[in-house]
């Protein structure tokens, strides 16, 4: 190994019992993208579940409309940051489940632009997940995922699915955009499952 | 900043397919397995979200997906119809 | 491989070239570029490109412009000195090159540090004696950010057909004559090589700023195809 004398990158490690094996403190929020932001008018927006006994689907103002909730999370991405004390403001997914009659135990997540992730709905229930729409106190900024984004903190933040467009509920776990090309099926940060095989 | 802003273009992976193919890929010839089209590596958009994925910069179509870790790496061409290598 | 830093020299107040030593360089193509990575002292890597500055045979050389946010060029820039050991992947590309070898004029439009590549190119223009027109238009912020600034002077001196076209943005010295503005479709217009010489064009720079030049160009008549672009992504001025 070739060491370069003097360097030492930005990053700042914290207290373990906040920031998973192999991951950096970063004060940014990084702004990764699988492909363009999408652009999808207010009034044409919708978020649908599907696959349950009857499709079920809110408009932009029927989701804003419901109880929403202001989690302060810790998020951490695959790519080795993590932020500390993230503010939101979303819908629990418990809610959007609620309205619907299924009996599946997998759901993957759609996006506007194409991008999917897979999750058991244990991971999307009991208070650990929702779809959020604002962050650090102001509306969710395209390029972080807005108008509303996935947001599963406990996990990987490729799990929190940008511009979210609805679940499709499954009943096996079929492997999402990342997952099928490298990713852990599943994702959590405090087991380091990066990659297949972890 | 938009994302339109942070897109690069295949010049910047030309290290990284130098060493997963053994070749330098930047000019060789691609099809778009979306709507066909005929690119230089160089010219296709190429976005760093928890991987990299190389997009046609004509129907924004998933052309190639790359991911590393633990000294392995996944790299998907499944949505490049073709490449055309000179010898 | 592993390359050591031979000599430093500073360009501007945020941009310093590294001459580097590197056993078993096999040489450069002027436009291409190399991956450099760092290793800290625990093990921690961070990777980036660089596009080398220097012309073909000449000592490789790379330019860096300090981001202030950034995670390797405050070090490349501020702390790292003689001697000092990084790694390096290459020479990489086989699009965005020039070798002179076409008599057809070469258009260059750099914005901000986009210019090194550029650079590169325009050297080896003067280093082969091409008498082929080359017209290197550069966007910076104010004069002491333009790189290369003498040495543009003395390249144009020569009168073999290279010359410069200098747009200062944000700023400009009392007595300034020359552009004042972001490059724009007009502006190109009336710098560019007229589209019946079906000149090459080659722009590098921020991405904004080389997709807004290349969309220019074909306003103002260029083939997309004879346009090649490199983009840094979301650096540049």
């Amino acid at each position: 190994m070739v060491f370069s004398r003097g360097f030492r990158g930005k990053r700042r490690t914290g207290p373990s019992d906040r920031v998973p094996p192999g991951q950096y403190l970063t004060d940014d929020f990084p702004v990764l993208s699988a492909g363009p932001t999408p652009h999808t008018p207010l009034e044409e927006w919708t978020f649908s579940i599907q696959g349950g006994a009857e499709p079920v689907s809110w408009t932009w103002d029927e989701l804003r409309a419901l109880p929403s909730e202001e989690p302060t999370v810790d998020i951490h991405c695959v790519t080795r940051w993590s932020k500390l004390d993230t503010t939101w403001e979303g819908v629990s997914v418990d809610t959007l489940l609620d309205a619907v009659e299924h009996d599946s135990a997998y759901a993957v997540a759609f996006c506007d632009g194409g991008y999917t992730t897979n999750l058991p709905l244990e991971d999307l229930t009991g208070g650990k997940a929702w779809v959020a729409y604002r962050y650090g106190g102001d509306e969710l900024d395209p390029e972080h995922g807005g108008p509303a984004r996935l947001l599963v903190p406990h996990l990987y933040f490729w799990k929190s699915a940008k511009w979210v467009r609805g679940l499709s509920l499954r009943d096996e776990d079929e492997p999402g955009f990342w997952e099928s090309n490298g990713y852990h099926l599943r994702g959590d940060p405090w087991l380091e499952q990066r990659y297949w095989g972890d | 900043m938009e994302t339109r802003d942070l897109k690069l273009d295949g010049n910047a992976i030309g290290g990284l397919m130098l060493e997963l193919v053994g070749s330098d890929l930047t000019a060789a010839i691609s099809v778009c397995g979306g709507c066909g089209a005929h690119e230089e590596m160089a010219r296709l958009d190429v976005y760093t979200g928890a991987g990299i994925v190389v997009r046609c910069r004509h129907c924004e179509a998933v052309m190639i997906r790359i991911v590393q870790g633990r000294g392995r790496s996944w790299l998907d061409l499944s949505g490049t119809a073709s490449l055309q290598l000179d010898q | 491989m592993t390359a050591e830093i031979a000599a430093v020299n500073q360009e501007t107040p945020r941009v310093r070239t590294l001459e580097l030593a590197a056993r078993g360089w096999p040489g450069h193509r002027a436009g291409q570029h190399l991956d450099l990575r760092l290793t800290a002292e625990d093990g921690y890597q961070a990777q980036r490109s660089y596009s080398i500055a220097s012309a073909p045979g000449e000592p490789l050389a790379l330019t860096v412009e300090r981001l202030d946010d950034g995670e390797v060029s405050p070090y490349l820039v501020d702390e790292a000195r003689e001697g000092d050991r990084l790694e390096v992947r290459g020479p990489i590309g086989g699009y965005f090159v020039w070798d002179g070898d076409e008599p057809q004029p070469s258009l260059l439009i750099a914005g901000g540090s986009g210019v090194v590549p550029l650079m590169a190119m325009s050297r080896h223009h003067a280093q082969i004696e091409s008498r082929a027109p080359m017209r290197l238009v550069v966007s910076s912020r104010t004069l002491a950010d333009v790189i290369y600034r003498e040495e543009l002077n003395r390249l144009t001196a020569k009168g073999d057909g290279f010359e410069v076209v200098h747009t200062l943005t944000r700023e400009q010295p009392p007595g300034w004559t020359g552009y004042t503005r972001r490059i724009d479709p007009e502006l190109l217009s009336e710098v560019a090589f007229p589209a019946a010489e079906a000149p090459r064009v080659y722009v590098c720079g921020s991405t904004r700023f080389v997709d807004a030049a290349a969309d220019g160009l074909i306003e103002a008549g260029y083939e997309p195809g004879w346009i090649r672009t490199e983009r840094f992504g979301a650096t540049g001025s």
